[in-house]
């Protein structure tokens, strides 16, 4: 069996190598065009005038089009059509594309598109949340509501009133690999798309709009991204398009990748929050009733905000269950860039939220953090705010687990001792849990297909329409190939995700790859096991059940066992189809996303994290001295792939919420708009220890090898880093220390203050 | 510019290639070497990571911000270039082995710059990896089976061959373009008072790659031998202003510890092993982290403009933001430190960042406070981040010369940073938290004069 072995990376060896192409590795052909786009820098107004001659006339530049050359479709929104490739004539922020430059060289049409003189008619700008609610600027024509029970008469009753609010940051993706597209014009019309994205489906529907033909005139081809993290599920689509339409028109190979500064730019980021929030408690901590109001900061365009802030409100209860709640969802349209997916998807931000209650709970009563959120954690058979039913809920069981391996109760004596003796540095714990719901919400997406032929020597070309991001989905829906037909793995060949192969695909998205893909996969594989063994209990005279597939052979009782390759030769001469389309939808789901009811997910995924911090008093400067996790994997396909998804999304989670700042400038100027100045985790950054372990428990939902989702699930336990901060700020002083988020080290010494001031 | 240098291991002759073309581009675009990626194009995210061997050895250097013209008589190294070609296919490195076995591969996309960054220092017998990998990002990891492959493969010999050219390096050509000495540097330069000096590149090479300046003409200054020298007398210590950041740090670490660990968080090894100590001097940035201690030390630049030289105290040179006390023509040929090997190093150098390491300061203090029986006799303090340019804080200099060193001396004193200085906000930090951490950091002077633990680094769990 391949499934449950840790085996490395599909293509490690040739990423080491340098081999492993990305997009903009591809050879290109003789003749190859390159793209880029000259960018509003005003964040509202109307063009006047565009004066491009000096564009136009630019060494190397072969033509420059606007909205007006635009040949049908003008649009690359996923969903909304309010996002058009090129102005049609206002500009909603700074970095929105105007026009596209079309030139010999990457160079020459990078130098081209800063030559346009383009007068903007400025109108104002709604850049903060307080000016979007000011003015009422938002998506949808109210605030979403969700309640349960009685939140006002549980928060009027309650003894004890906890009444906050706080901020959080977005986050750019930064994938190492910038946005990327490449288009060859073929024959009659038909393109080829070569596309760093999460969702192929999409790029080519987007492209067939825009050049005016059927989806079945355009393929788009995906073999890997270098990185995606949410950030390739939508914002690929301009690049493509602009390619495909620039390729139409001068008939040559068109290629456009973003320079990291246009990138960050141009491109959607996680959605910023403010949470306000009015608690009841009782005398341990435990939640009578909760009003949450979440602020997120959307950007111009719809793009996927509907879905991440729905999801923030699905996330709001986390781990903890909340008999009397009421949440609104606020999703404000501001001249900002559009906001957009996100690894977790709106996910962290309602988690981030109800831990930042729970942690203003505990200081508020003097409660420990960690037997607060115990009092609250649910019990299997409660429902969720949204009426799922808790089953398998593994949290308790982590929690103790963890407590006991990290070996909290001596480490909590050794930090307070050491904030004792020491005025500058202080030492800080933090605990954080994550449950985190699985399938897409919106319910159609939760599909998946597949396309697997045998060749008659027995090898295995294996196609589906997940793709790769660097989280190992294609190794892991390998093992489960290379499982059904009890090969070795290198009889298996995995083959770049193709929408001419796989129609209809879903984004790579919402952690939910392998579970679709595999099943999908799974399902193709089990098809064709069972034309060969019809076959061969056939001409052996057995019952097919008899026949069984072990080691690379193929036997039944009484029968010498022949090789696998032999069996598909045999089958392909007794002329047996040997390829299999295979489809898989998640049972069990359905969802009102209007009134906020029904079971969404096909189950909940779960973690636990302990972090250690130090902090300087002096300066808020910090260090992640130690982490500890139990993640909860259902039986893990592969073991190695989901530790290291773990610890990526740790690392990328604490980020979030430390150093990663984007500041935007009073003209709505994005001033962190490369690595500079845009500061993700280095190597020294990672936690100096640093303990992951799998809770090996199967699924209890009948799930590819009984597995779970790990994409996403994990970047939420980076917050116990942020509470470390909270709890090391809280040894300063009797005050509470208001934490917004990302803790830089500025934010870090006001919260001293603050706990100091009081 | 015609230029010849070894490209894995192979001599190779480029006939008039454009001097400030990047070696990036060049791999890419004309050889199809695509392995070296192209990640932020500013040298901050070490994809692009290559290795550069000459008589001086071997160091990772960003190949984005590398100019063809600084390649003539190097050695260069790419991924291609790693693993050796036998007759039953590749024979991988260490590094690469270790790095499929630990898992330290996702996406991919920064692979080959840490395998690059990794397979130098296992040649060069550095080890400590998060400094090696300060200027490597990777978005998917968390770093840490990255690490776990570099301790592997350090516990692995040094394949045959690595690093060692099959041909000999050429050597560099000399013209005006490419001077060997300072003289000539000085003659080309003063012939040509226009031209742009690339040393490292570090900070010019963004120039071309962000600001998409065409930079020529331009003279290259990394062949110019006497740039090259360190003297070392007891009166003083004089580094030519070629002299790389990262040779810097080695030097500092004998004569001023502080400065040397401040240096270890400045950049990245890659941008260290380009940069030039006499570059982030005369590109009088006001948040280049070398001034400040240096200033601190009392230290002196001089300058030439053909033949004539003038010494100045470094604080002179910088007149306002974006303006120094230089000449057409002239350039910063050393830089003079005092010595004084028989009293105690008393300076204190204190960088902060958003981020730990690889990040542009949004502070650095640096502290240079004798005390003697008890009594503050002498103070030099300079800030980086805090002006327009790297200044002295004289206000509160004065206010500390001739008091007991105490906390009440130091809590007396903190008013004096804002006569010295009002800083400004950016992205990087507000005012105000720049105005009190520059006070917490004499608070810190003290305390860390004291015994108390103020360092971040030196807790544990």
């Amino acid at each position: 069996m391949s499934i449950g072995k840790p085996l490395p990376h599909d293509t490690a060896h040739l990423h080491v190598t340098g081999a492993a192409r990305y997009v903009d590795d591809i050879p290109t052909p003789t003749g190859t065009l390159h793209l880029a786009f000259g960018l509003s820098d005003v964040a509202h107004g109307e063009i006047t005038a565009m004066d491009l001659s000096a564009v136009r006339n630019a060494p190397g530049v072969i033509t420059v089009l606007t909205a007006e050359d635009v040949p049908f479709e003008n649009d690359v929104s996923p969903a909304a059509h309010d996002e058009p490739l090129l102005s049609t004539g206002s500009v909603h922020y700074v970095g929105q594309p105007i026009f596209l430059v079309v030139a010999t060289s990457h160079l020459a049409a990078r130098k081209a598109a800063r030559l346009g003189k383009i007068d903007i008619a400025e109108k104002p700008a709604v850049l903060t949340i307080d000016q979007a609610m000011e003015a009422d600027s938002r998506f949808e024509g109210g605030p979403v509501i969700w309640s349960r029970g009685k939140a006002k008469d549980a928060l009027t009753s309650a003894p004890h009133l906890i009444e906050g609010q706080f901020e959080m940051g977005g986050q750019e993706h930064f994938y190492l690999e910038g946005q990327a597209a490449m288009a060859l014009p073929g024959e009659d019309g038909e393109m080829l798309v070569h596309s760093s994205t999460q969702h192929p489906s999409e790029i080519q529907h987007k492209v067939a709009h825009a050049i005016g033909l059927p989806m079945h005139a355009v393929r788009v081809e995906t073999r890997r991204m270098g990185g995606g993290f949410g950030g390739k599920e939508s914002q690929g689509n301009a690049l493509a398009v602009a390619c495909a339409i620039a390729a139409r028109q001068t008939g040559k190979p068109c290629k456009m990748r973003y320079d990291r500064d246009d990138d960050m730019v141009i491109t959607g980021k996680r959605h910023d929050f403010r949470i306000a929030y009015r608690a009841g408690v009782d005398a341990a901590g435990k939640l009578l009733g909760l009003e949450v109001t979440q602020f997120a900061r959307c950007g111009w365009a719809q793009d996927l905000s509907l879905p991440v802030a729905d999801r923030a409100m699905l996330h709001a209860d986390n781990a903890y269950f909340l008999e009397n709640v009421e949440i609104t969802s606020h999703r404000l349209k501001t001249n900002t860039q559009s906001a957009t997916a996100y690894r977790g998807f709106g996910g962290p931000q309602g988690v981030l939220g109800i831990e930042r209650i729970l942690e203003h709970i505990a200081r508020d009563r003097g409660l420990d953090p960690i037997e607060v959120r115990r009092v609250n954690f649910y019990a299997d058979g409660q429902t969720t705010h949204y009426g799922q039913e808790i089953e398998g809920f593994h949290i308790p069981d982590m929690c103790d687990a963890l407590l006991t391996r990290a070996e909290f109760s001596k480490r909590r004596a050794e930090v307070d001792a050491f904030n004792a003796e020491n005025p500058v540095l202080k030492r800080g714990l933090g605990f954080s849990p994550v449950k985190f719901g699985i399938s897409f919400t919106l319910t159609h997406l939760n599909q998946a297909g597949a396309l697997v032929h045998v060749y008659q020597d027995g090898s295995i070309h294996l196609n589906h329409g997940g793709t790769e991001m660097g989280q190992g989905l294609f190794q892991k829906v390998a093992q489960v190939a290379a499982s059904v037909f009890a090969v070795d793995m290198n009889v298996v060949k995995i083959t770049a995700t193709d929408t001419a192969k796989v129609p209809n695909t879903s984004a790579t998205a919402a952690s939910s790859g392998s579970d679709l893909n595999g099943m999908a996969v799974k399902a193709a594989c089990e098809t064709i096991r069972e034309r060969i063994s019809t076959h061969l209990a056939e001409s052996w005279r057995v019952a097919p059940g008899d026949v069984v597939f072990s080691g690379g052979q193929v036997q039944a009782a009484g029968h010498p066992p022949i090789s696998f390759a032999e069996a598909a030769g045999q089958a392909y001469f007794a002329r047996i189809s040997l390829s299999s389309t295979g489809f898989y939808k998640t049972p069990k789901i359905t969802w009102d996303r209007i009134k906020g009811r029904g079971r969404p997910f096909l189950y909940f995924a779960h973690g636990v994290a302990l972090c250690e911090v130090v902090i300087d008093t002096l300066t808020g400067e910090n260090r992640i001295l130690r982490t500890d996790i139990i993640h909860d994997t259902g039986n893990s396909l592969n073991p190695a792939l989901d530790v290291g998804q773990v610890e990526g999304a740790f690392v990328q989670g604490a980020g979030w919420l430390t150093t990663e700042e984007l500041v935007w400038d009073d003209a709505g100027r994005l001033r962190t708009h490369a690595p500079s100045t845009y500061k993700i985790p280095a190597s020294s950054d990672r936690p100096r220890i640093f303990n992951v372990d799998l809770w090996n428990k199967p699924n209890s939902e009948d799930t590819v090898g009984r597995s779970k989702a790990v994409g996403e699930p994990p970047f939420m336990l980076g917050i116990s880093a942020w509470l470390a901060l909270a709890d090391a700020i809280s040894a300063c002083g009797d005050g509470f220390h208001d934490l917004n988020a990302p803790a830089t080290s500025e934010e870090v010494l006001a919260s001293v203050d603050r706990v100091r001031s009081a | 510019m015609d230029i010849t240098f070894l490209l894995n291991g192979e001599s190779v002759h480029v006939s008039e290639v454009n001097p400030t073309q990047s070696a990036l581009d060049w791999l890419r675009e004309t050889q199809g070497l695509t392995g070296t990626k192209e990640g932020c194009n500013e040298g901050d995210c070490g994809a692009c990571t290559v290795m550069i061997a000459d008589e001086a050895g071997a160091r990772a250097v960003n190949a984005c911000i590398l100019f063809m013209g600084q390649l003539d008589g190097k050695s260069l190294t790419t991924v291609e270039g790693v693993a050796r070609k036998t007759d039953d296919g590749l024979a991988l490195h260490p590094v690469q082995a270790a790095m499929i076995e630990e898992h330290g591969s996702q996406c991919g996309f920064c692979t080959p710059g840490i395998v690059m960054s990794l397979a130098t220092s296992h040649l060069t017998g550095d080890r400590n990896h998060d400094d090696i990998l300060a200027g490597n990002l990777c978005r998917c990891t968390g770093y840490a089976p990255i690490i776990r492959a570099a301790e592997k493969a350090w516990k692995m010999p040094i394949p045959d061959g690595f690093g060692v050219p099959k041909v000999t390096i050429p050597d560099p050509t000399a013209d005006a373009m490419r001077p060997e000495s300072s003289d000539a540097l000085a003659a080309a330069y003063l012939a040509t008072p226009d031209a742009t000096l690339i040393a490292g590149a570090t900070d010019v090479g963004l120039w071309a790659t962000k600001q998409l300046r065409d930079l020529n003409p331009v003279i290259f200054l990394s062949g110019v031998k006497d740039l090259q020298n360190i003297d070392i007398t007891d009166d003083a210590l004089t580094i030519g202003a070629g002299v790389s950041l990262e040779r810097t740090r080695k030097l500092m670490a004998d004569q001023h510890p502080h400065f040397a660990e401040m240096l270890r968080r400045f950049a990245s090894t890659q941008v260290r092993n380009a940069a030039t100590l006499g570059g982030n001097i005369a590109n009088g940035s006001p948040i280049g982290d070398a001034p400040p201690p240096l200033i601190a030390l009392g230290a002196d630049i001089t300058l030439r403009h053909g033949d004539t030289r003038r010494t100045i105290a470094l604080e002179d040179f910088f007149i306002a933001y974006g303006k120094q006390d230089r000449v057409a023509g002239e350039f910063v040929e050393s830089i003079t430190v005092p010595r004084a090997p028989h009293t105690p190093d008393t300076l204190r150098v204190y960088k902060l960042s958003k981020r730990f390491d690889q990040d542009i300061s949004a502070v650095l203090g640096a502290f240079n406070i004798a005390v003697t029986d008890g009594v503050i006799t002498n103070s030099r303090i300079a800030f980086g981040g805090m002006a327009g340019t790297p200044q002295r804080a004289k206000s509160v200099e004065a206010a500390l010369t001739g008091q007991p060193w105490t906390r009440e001396t130091i809590i007396a004193t903190l008013p004096a940073f804002a006569t010295d200085y009002t800083p400004m906000s950016d992205m990087r930090a507000s005012a105000a938290y720049r105005l009190k951490v520059a006070q917490n950091m004499l608070i810190r002077a003290f305390e860390d004069s004291q015994g108390s633990a103020t360092n971040v680094l030196e807790v544990s769990s």
